[in-house]
């Protein structure tokens, strides 16, 4: 049954992985505006410019 | 005479976003826009080219308006990285207002090569910028902007950040509190199915790791609570993070006793928990509108930057650089900052922004202009007289009031029960521990702890922001906009109402004529409504509106002189109507209205006044207000329609006119000293006193994106007919905090009468305190949208 220390160190280590990506989400500004790109993703591309 | 000809404004659709528009809505190609993003995005459609927008943008004639951001000084509260290649800039675009704005500026890059990207956010209504400066220059970039119809916001008070950190923080802070709370509930677990003894060393392990988990939870996600709690203290004031942080210390000490000395499981499921479910509280209450300022002062309706006449240059310089004696050049359209003289020939000034009236006033050489008029007419020179915080408009911000921060916090209604609230469980846990000290010492502990733990006033800290944030969102609905959720609780307890006349009970938009002086003849009559029915000026159109049921006839010949006014000549007479100064006639400077004079051949018959309409249901509104509260109307104009505010108010109402800015401040402080609560509502700057002096004031604003001062809460005039219902709301709304304060206490009831009798055990915590967090949540939330429902919000 020792292996429940292993499983539940080793779970805390992936649940805190993902803290560690949220709270990296979080401070890199992804959260700051939720509104704006939902409506940039629906603008078609036009395309390419050829002059640059 | 005084007719109430309102006149219903007709919401119109945009043509490509189906918003509606506002007044100032783009006509093109027989359709209505509600913005030129909307219109770009139509002739693309119908053009097929993005290129023909932009190559269709006209520059205005004030090329050198933004000449002084290219000055990196005056241009650094906008810049956020320079180097010689690149500029990154973030500037405040109010205009911005449906996807097809954010579809128009983010393609910018195509209009002009010097542009690198746009980043918009629409939420805060702001623009990220990257330029290379070497192609295009930040005063042509501002050019450009301004050309396709987003004028961007340069006053000094836009260049300030905004408290976005603050809700991001708490979004890391809940993150930590989520993930501890989560994975203590799983170790605890087994504890809640009975774990065999034979696993004690299981039970430590769990326990250990369980003390680990809850130490971010305590020192990051609880951090506010114990600052807060240490704040209020120090100011000898009882707020309710005191008892809850005595509740969060005892649970962990506690917990943590019971754990390392294996007497039992610890409550630290539960210690997670409520600190999880109070950052959610704090969460739902923290909704505020980004986009619109609530604290703006005298400085955001100025300028960044003026010209001074140095020798034969004029230099940019900044606004808080103008000294007494300074000559400035003052261009069409412009703000004069400080109080000045002009020096150039007459002009007329647009004082709507400092006393709410819409006509400009005529001005001539030698004469005092206060700051805050805006120029109409060609660029002028002028000298200042007084500093800009010194001027006639600006020194109502030295006053007391707004030096103060307006007491919020000791008021609400949390605050004040906590304080009792904190008394009467210390109490109850001294009182049980000495019964348990001579009935059986050994417990004595356990019971204080559990008495301490159960009473942690997590419910009783959920009620207030959970039926505050809601009303906040209701009221959000309706074009209601308050500072932050907490105010919500404050307009509950307003009896006295003051309103402000011009641009508040009246609008700004809808013009409304009456005529003064000798009975006019069938012919006249007819003979004026042709002529102003061939004019466009607003004016024309209000006197057009009020001669509605007189036909009109073909006039023989008919000129209008643009400032002057018109004249027709029908069966061989001559026919003028215009301002008094042209037709040669005195001006009486008693009326406070804009004046058209009529005179036939030589004889002047009479003249027409044109004042603002009363907004539609105005009367309805303020009878129903008078049912329950006292009414007031103060007013920077003169006493003329003293007989038809009668009508309109309630009886017993009192009526202020010819008040100063300062007037309405001293009114409204007075009526605070006979311990009245006070609500003002008002529009101009003329009003930013009282707005700010008062116990809750409501800016009225025709347009959110425009500007409104230092307030309470932003309203749009086509929502004011709503009043009555939000003070309502707000009352029922406190009646749903008392009753959930009343299932709390039910809560604590039970809770406390177990601990005390030393049956509290830590499953029962877990499950007795998430359980009342939860239905106080739920009772709230569905309480307030039922009494949102049954109120029509």
């Amino acid at each position: 049954m020792s292996v429940i220390y292993i499983l539940i160190i080793l779970s805390v280590i992936v649940a805190g992985t993902f803290l560690g990506l949220f709270i990296w989400a979080n401070k890199s500004g992804q959260y700051d505006d939720t509104t704006t790109p939902s409506m940039r993703m629906l603008f078609d591309d036009k395309k390419p410019e050829s002059k640059d | 005479m005084i007719e109430t000809l309102n006149k219903v404004e007709v919401a119109t659709e945009c043509f490509h976003c189906h918003e509606p528009c506002r007044a100032d809505a783009i006509e093109f190609d027989d359709k209505k826009f509600c913005c030129s993003g909307c219109k770009a995005v139509y002739e693309l459609f119908s053009e097929g080219e993005l290129a023909e927008f932009y190559a269709n943008r006209s520059f205005d004639q004030h090329e050198e308006k933004y000449d002084f951001l290219n000055d990196p000084i005056l241009s650094a509260p906008f810049v956020t990285f320079r180097s010689d290649d690149y500029i990154r800039l973030k500037l405040k675009l109010p205009a911005i207002h449906c996807s097809s704005c954010v579809y128009v500026l983010e393609n910018l890059h195509k209009a002009d090569r010097g542009i690198k990207s746009v980043t918009t956010n629409f939420v805060k209504k702001e623009a990220d910028i990257l330029i290379q400066p070497n192609q295009i220059s930040l005063s042509k970039l501002c050019q450009l902007l301004d050309s396709i119809g987003y004028k961007p916001d340069l006053s000094l008070d836009a260049s300030k950040g905004t408290e976005n950190k603050k809700i991001s923080e708490l979004s890391l802070q809940i993150g930590v509190a989520a993930f501890c709370f989560g994975n203590i509930m799983l170790l605890s677990f087994p504890e809640y199915l009975g774990i065999d003894s034979a696993d004690s060393d299981f039970i430590k392990f769990f326990g250990l790791l369980s003390i680990a988990l809850s130490i971010p939870t305590m020192i990051y996600a609880a951090k506010s609570y114990f600052i807060n709690a240490f704040s209020g203290l120090r100011k000898g004031f009882f707020n309710i993070d005191i008892p809850i942080v005595l509740g969060i210390l005892t649970l962990f000490f506690r917990s943590t006793y019971e754990i390392v000395f294996s007497i039992g499981p610890g409550y630290l499921d539960s210690l997670s928990g409520l600190i999880f479910f109070l950052l959610i509280g704090r969460w739902f209450q923290s909704k505020t509108y980004q986009s619109m300022s609530f604290e703006r002062d005298y400085k955001s309706y100025f300028p960044l930057s003026v010209l001074k006449i140095v020798g034969d240059k004029e230099n940019p310089i900044s606004v808080n650089d103008i000294s007494v004696k300074d000559q400035l050049v003052i261009r069409n359209e412009e703000i004069v900052p400080a109080d000045a003289i002009l020096l150039s020939d007459a002009t007329s000034i647009d004082y709507s922004f400092v006393t709410g009236e819409g006509a400009p006033v005529e001005v001539k050489s030698g004469d005092l202009i206060y700051a805050g008029g805006r120029l109409k007419g060609n660029r002028i020179t002028v000298k200042v007289r007084k500093e800009c915080s010194q001027s006639y408009l600006t020194s109502l911000w030295n006053n007391q009031a707004f030096k103060e921060e307006k007491l919020t916090y000791a008021e609400e209604l949390t605050n004040k029960i906590s304080k009792h609230f904190t008394v009467v469980i210390l109490s109850i846990a001294l009182l049980g521990g000495i019964y348990w000290l001579f009935t059986n010492p050994d417990m004595m502990w356990q019971v204080v702890a559990a008495t301490l733990i159960i009473a942690c006033p997590c419910a009783l800290a959920l009620s207030a922001p959970f039926t505050n944030g809601n009303a906040l969102r209701v009221f959000g609905k309706h074009s209601f906009y308050l500072k932050k959720a907490a105010l919500a609780e404050r307009l509950a307890d307003i009896d006295t109402i003051v309103f402000d006349k011009t641009g508040t009970i009246t609008s700004l938009k809808n013009m409304m004529a009456s005529y003064n002086g000798a009975d006019l003849a069938e012919t006249s009559l007819q003979v004026i409504k042709s002529m102003t029915s061939n004019s466009t000026h607003p004016l024309s159109r209000a006197i057009s509106e009020y001669l509605n049921y007189h036909d009109t006839v073909v006039l023989d010949e008919f000129e209008e002189l643009a400032g002057k006014g018109m004249l027709a000549i029908y069966n061989g007479v001559s026919y003028y109507l215009g301002s008094p100064g042209w037709l040669g006639i005195k001006e009486d400077y008693t009326l406070n209205t804009s004046a058209v004079y009529f005179k036939k051949g030589d004889d002047v018959i009479g003249h027409f006044e044109i004042k603002h309409a009363y907004r539609k249901g105005v009367n309805k509104l303020l009878q129903e207000l008078g049912k329950g509260k006292s009414l007031q109307l103060i007013s920077g104009d003169n006493d003329k329609e003293m007989k038809y505010l009668e009508s309109l108010f309630p009886k017993g109402s009192k009526f202020y006119f010819n008040q100063k800015p300062a007037d309405k401040l001293n009114l409204i402080a007075e009526l605070q000293r006979q311990g009245k609560k006070v609500m003002m509502i008002g529009d101009g700057l003329n009003d930013a006193g009282a707005l700010k002096q008062s116990d809750f004031g409501i800016a009225i604003t025709d347009d959110i994106s425009n500007f409104s001062p230092a307030c309470d809460a932003i309203l749009t005039g086509n929502e004011l007919n709503n009043i009555d219902r939000f003070l309502e709301y707000a009352k029922k709304s406190k009646q749903v905090i008392f009753g959930s304060f009343t299932l709390s206490f039910a809560y604590n009831l039970i809770g406390i009468s177990l601990a005390l009798s030393g049956m509290l055990t830590p499953i029962f915590a877990a499950i007795l305190m998430p359980v009342s967090s939860i239905s106080v949540v739920l009772f709230t939330t569905l309480r307030g949208n039922y009494l949102a429902r049954k109120l029509m919000l």
